[in-house]
């Protein structure tokens, strides 16, 4: 046994004549949890891949407990016990939490070819105990909360008993207490002698839960070393390359007074309870709660795309309000999805074609009814540039082809199109890198500059505190509290969102 | 003399070297090529000619003027309804009950113009007596009766197509089961209307549809008389007319704001919907289009048998969808265009006639078409995969 569990030795990948990796020598200390950062495309899942046999590295080589560890499949890295804990679950849905965890390796009732239902649900009520996860080991995955389907990919980890286990961005879908809850069982696992390495963008949970940290940034292993000689900006600015004076833009601009939106006792039994707000015209107006607060059911339901219960919304102070989803776009109301996969974008089709949707009907000759492609085109060309949206041909590139931060760039630049003067955006920021998320933000003071109203939600507290003039706290689909600039407090706000505003708890 | 052979020597190493370079670099261009056949979008259209050409060596049959006559005369109505289905196809929906369509709107359209009807051969219909009488239809031998009844049939199948569309959109059933039921449920309608029998005695001037022509040829020894059947005919209203729908559908597709709505929601309906695509009204629409097409097709088909027909259309929905999808237009949705479809019809009739001239029996014929339509789902599948690996 040596203190050193894994290390990598002058790993290069190349990739069509590009370094993916380069010369990554990297050393992972038994029992200890490595945090792993880097922008998207920094090559963190290209490494990720090599050390799970996914692909092979053209030099360089790993060893695992001092000896050379070669994987030729997916199959060697859970032989050699390292489990991979992935952003996009790998559940099947359809079948039961048992039947996940055995699915590569059923027991049999030897000599039938039946499965030994009583063992594997023996050994599933462990597991299950072993995450604290209380509910049956016949439970369908698709009845699990993703915070749920996570703890049964770690259980599947535990099933193989790994040693080494790769956590990928594991809080993406999570709220706050799952995240809590996720945090608690790596620390059992550390306590139990796992060796762990845990990828994410949020780097204050890499800052509290790791021992080691190690950044790439296009390719190169830029630094490395135990976490106490490092700090969040510090990340941040080895990260990209620069320092980043500071995470968020500044705004030159104030709200004026203008009311662009005025929402009085919006109700919807179970959804939303009497929701009274304003939004002025250039403001930043945050929008915070935990998932299941009703921020994204608020915001569906002021767009039009869900029933609309009792209450009143007024536009730019008296014009009328109608629900559906075409009488806000042509009410000048442009809402970004929390999803940009599922409800953002047209994965498959063109870059020009997404651009294009919302704002057709602006592009339409009188006459013939027909649409004028060359001022659809230049249109779709002018807001890319003035977007930065880094793409090539966007008549023929699929939007899928993008990085995250660019094609949540599409999804805004679409509304644009529309020229809105209100804008909703369900956690813009979600999943794209340190930088792109600096663009978002400047793309947001623009706005707000040029006067658009802006609904910011997000379960991110850090950027709401950065960007909004404001702030609402939303706890089970009613407004706890609202904070002007002057007053952001952290931990106010959480307690808000948390129903413990008078103290009894403490966080 | 010595000196000049020494040089001819090393004049035949670098000729055989160029050689050598010059055969890799033409084998290079080959495998370019062969690529940019496999990925592109006129493939189906490729494939076609190749096989024409092939074929055409061990069976002279098949080029000659009659036989292409015949096959263009078999694509033209085909046209017309995989039109109708490509704009289903795109929203990733499937309308099997364009067949039925077909049915439906050949015995209406009877009822409303035939200028006699045998009482032997309708006595049992329960028309019979009432719209179908000894003296024809309902408008037998008004002026109108032909424009009527071409506008009964568009109305029928658009109407069919309306209440698909609503049951898909409105009450969020999938397509393949309302069209699977409208399709069993109009055929059986079709068929209990007329018991069974087909409905002659359709005027003149609506046979114009299916037999008219604007440019025929005469193909053979110099006669003093030529017969009709001699006469190959061209360019015939049946291919006018289904020219213009296929441009209408692909001016529809490719210019207007309902074409990009289109393929928006068979992208993402979802994302379609939050961008104020009004999803519904675009799933009806496209419904209504179909049936609209299908309907055309059924003009084209009862003025050619010169009969109303309550089974009309029975066995070419494996055409039409396979037309379609092998054209290009993808069964999921969002892909898909009208010229590729045209491209899937002369394919098809190309398949169908080179079978028929082989002297095949109907059930190989069938057989084949089958393996075929899996076979072009496969390279389409295989073209997609190399292409994901391309970028």
């Amino acid at each position: 046994m040596t203190d050193t569990i894994l290390e990598f030795r002058e790993i290069t990948k190349t990739f069509f004549g590009v370094h993916a990796l380069h010369d990554i020598s990297l050393v992972v200390p038994r029992g200890h949890i490595l945090g792993l950062i880097g922008q998207n495309g920094a090559g963190k899942s290209t490494l990720m891949n090599i050390l799970g046999g996914v692909i092979r590295p053209d030099g360089g080589e790993m060893l695992l407990d001092g000896a050379p560890y070669q994987p030729r499949s997916a199959s060697d890295a859970t032989r050699a016990r390292i489990a991979f804990i992935h952003q996009e679950l790998n559940l099947f849905t359809n079948l039961s939490i048992a039947e996940n965890l055995f699915i590569d390796a059923l027991p049999r009732r030897k000599p039938l070819p039946l499965i030994d239902r009583g063992t594997i649900r023996r050994r599933t009520e462990e597991l299950l105990d072993s995450v604290g996860l209380a509910v049956a080991p016949n439970t369908m995955v698709e009845k699990l909360s993703p915070g749920e389907r996570q703890l049964v990919e770690i259980m599947k980890a535990l099933s193989i008993d790994a040693n080494i286990i790769i956590f990928d961005e594991p809080t993406t879908s999570l709220t706050a207490r799952e995240t809590e809850q996720l945090f608690g069982i790596i620390e059992r696992l550390r306590a139990a002698g796992k060796t762990m390495i845990y990828i994410s963008h949020i780097l204050g949970d890499v800052m509290d839960i790791a021992d080691d940290i190690a950044v790439l940034r296009d390719g190169e292993l830029v630094a490395q070393g135990p976490k106490d000689d490092f700090d969040v900006s510090r990340m941040i600015a080895l990260m990209v390359g620069r320092n980043l004076e500071q995470l968020y833009p500044i705004r030159e601009t104030e709200p004026s007074d203008d009311v662009l939106m005025d929402v009085q006792n919006v109700c919807q039994t179970g959804i939303v309870e009497d929701i009274n707000f304003t939004l002025r015209k250039g403001e930043v107006l945050g929008v915070f709660g935990l998932m299941g607060s009703g921020r994204t059911e608020l915001a569906r339901l002021l767009f039009g795309l869900d029933e609309f219960g009792t209450g009143e919304v007024r536009l730019n102070g008296g014009s009328t309000y109608n629900v559906g989803v075409s009488d806000s776009i042509k009410n000048q109301i442009a809402f970004v999805t929390e999803n940009r996969r599922e409800e953002g974008l047209l994965m498959e089709m063109p870059i020009a074609d997404n651009l294009a949707l919302v704002s057709l009907s602006q592009f339409k000759q009188r006459m013939t009814q027909f649409i004028r492609q060359d001022d659809l085109a230049q249109a779709a060309q002018d807001v890319t540039a003035t977007l930065q949206i880094k793409c090539g041909n966007i008549a023929s590139q699929p939007a899928k082809s993008l990085s995250g931060g660019n094609q949540q760039k599409v999804v805004i630049a679409k509304w644009l199109m529309s020229r809105p003067s209100i804008f909703i955006m369900d956690e813009p920021t979600r999943g794209i890198d340190v930088g792109a998320k600096y663009e978002i933000y400047s793309i947001i003071n623009d706005l707000a500059g040029q006067g658009t109203g802006i609904l910011f939600i997000s379960s991110e507290l850090e950027e709401l505190m950065g960007m909004c003039d404001r702030i609402l706290v939303m706890s089970r689909g009613e407004i706890r509290g609202e904070f002007a600039r002057r007053d952001f407090n952290k931990e106010n706000i959480l307690r808000s969102a948390f129903r413990e505003e008078n103290g009894h708890e403490s966080l | 003399m010595a000196t000049a052979e020494k040089f001819s020597g090393v004049e035949a190493k670098m000729n055989s070297q160029r050689r050598a370079l010059a055969q890799s670099g033409t084998r290079q261009n080959a495998r370019r090529m062969l690529r940019r056949l496999l990925f592109s979008e006129y493939f189906i259209l490729y494939i076609s000619i190749a096989y024409f050409l092939i074929l055409a060596i061990f069976k002279p049959a098949l080029y000659q003027p009659a036989n292409l006559s015949n096959m263009l005369a078999n694509a033209w109505p085909l046209f017309a309804i995989a039109t109708g289905q490509t704009f289903v196809l795109l929203i990733g929906g499937i309308d099997l009950s364009q067949t039925s369509v077909m049915a439906m709107t050949s015995v209406a359209g009877a009822v409303v113009m035939v200028e006699s009807a045998s009482a032997t051969v309708l006595e049992r219909s329960p028309l019979w007596g009432h719209l179908l009488t000894e003296e024809g239809g309902v408008l037998a031998g008004s002026a109108y009766a032909v424009a009527a009844a071409v506008l009964v049939m568009l109305l029928i199948g658009m109407f069919i197509g309306l209440l698909n569309g609503i049951a898909v959109a409105r009450f969020n059933m999938p397509a393949f089961m309302v069209t699977l039921v409208s399709m069993t449920f109009f055929s059986a309608v079709a068929i209990y209307l007329t018991q069974s029998e087909n409905i002659r005695g359709i005027p003149e001037s609506f046979l114009k549809l299916g037999n008219g022509d604007i440019i025929s040829l005469y193909v053979g020894e110099k006669a003093s008389k030529i017969t009709r059947r001699d006469i190959l005919s061209f360019i015939t209203y049946p291919a006018l007319i289904s020219m213009a729908l296929g441009f209408v559908g692909h001016i529809l597709l490719t210019r207007t704001v309902l074409g990009r709505q289109i393929y928006a929601v068979g992208a993402n309906r979802a994302a379609a919907a939050v961008s104020g695509v009004p999803v519904k009204r675009v799933i009806v629409l496209v419904f209504v289009i179909s049936g609209f097409c299908a309907a055309v097709a059924s003009i084209l088909y009862t003025a050619r048998l010169e009969a109303g027909r309550p089974t009309l259309g029975e066995n070419l929905l494996l055409d039409v969808v396979g037309a379609a999808v092998i054209g290009g237009t993808s069964l999921f949705g969002g892909k898909g265009k009208i010229h590729w479809t045209f491209m899937g019809v002369l394919f098809f009739v190309l398949l169908s006639n080179s079978l028929n001239l082989l002297n095949l029996s109907a059930f190989y014929i069938d057989m084949v078409k089958g393996g075929i339509i899996l076979l072009a789902a496969l390279t389409d599948v295989t073209r997609t995969r190399l292409l994901a690996r391309e970028a």
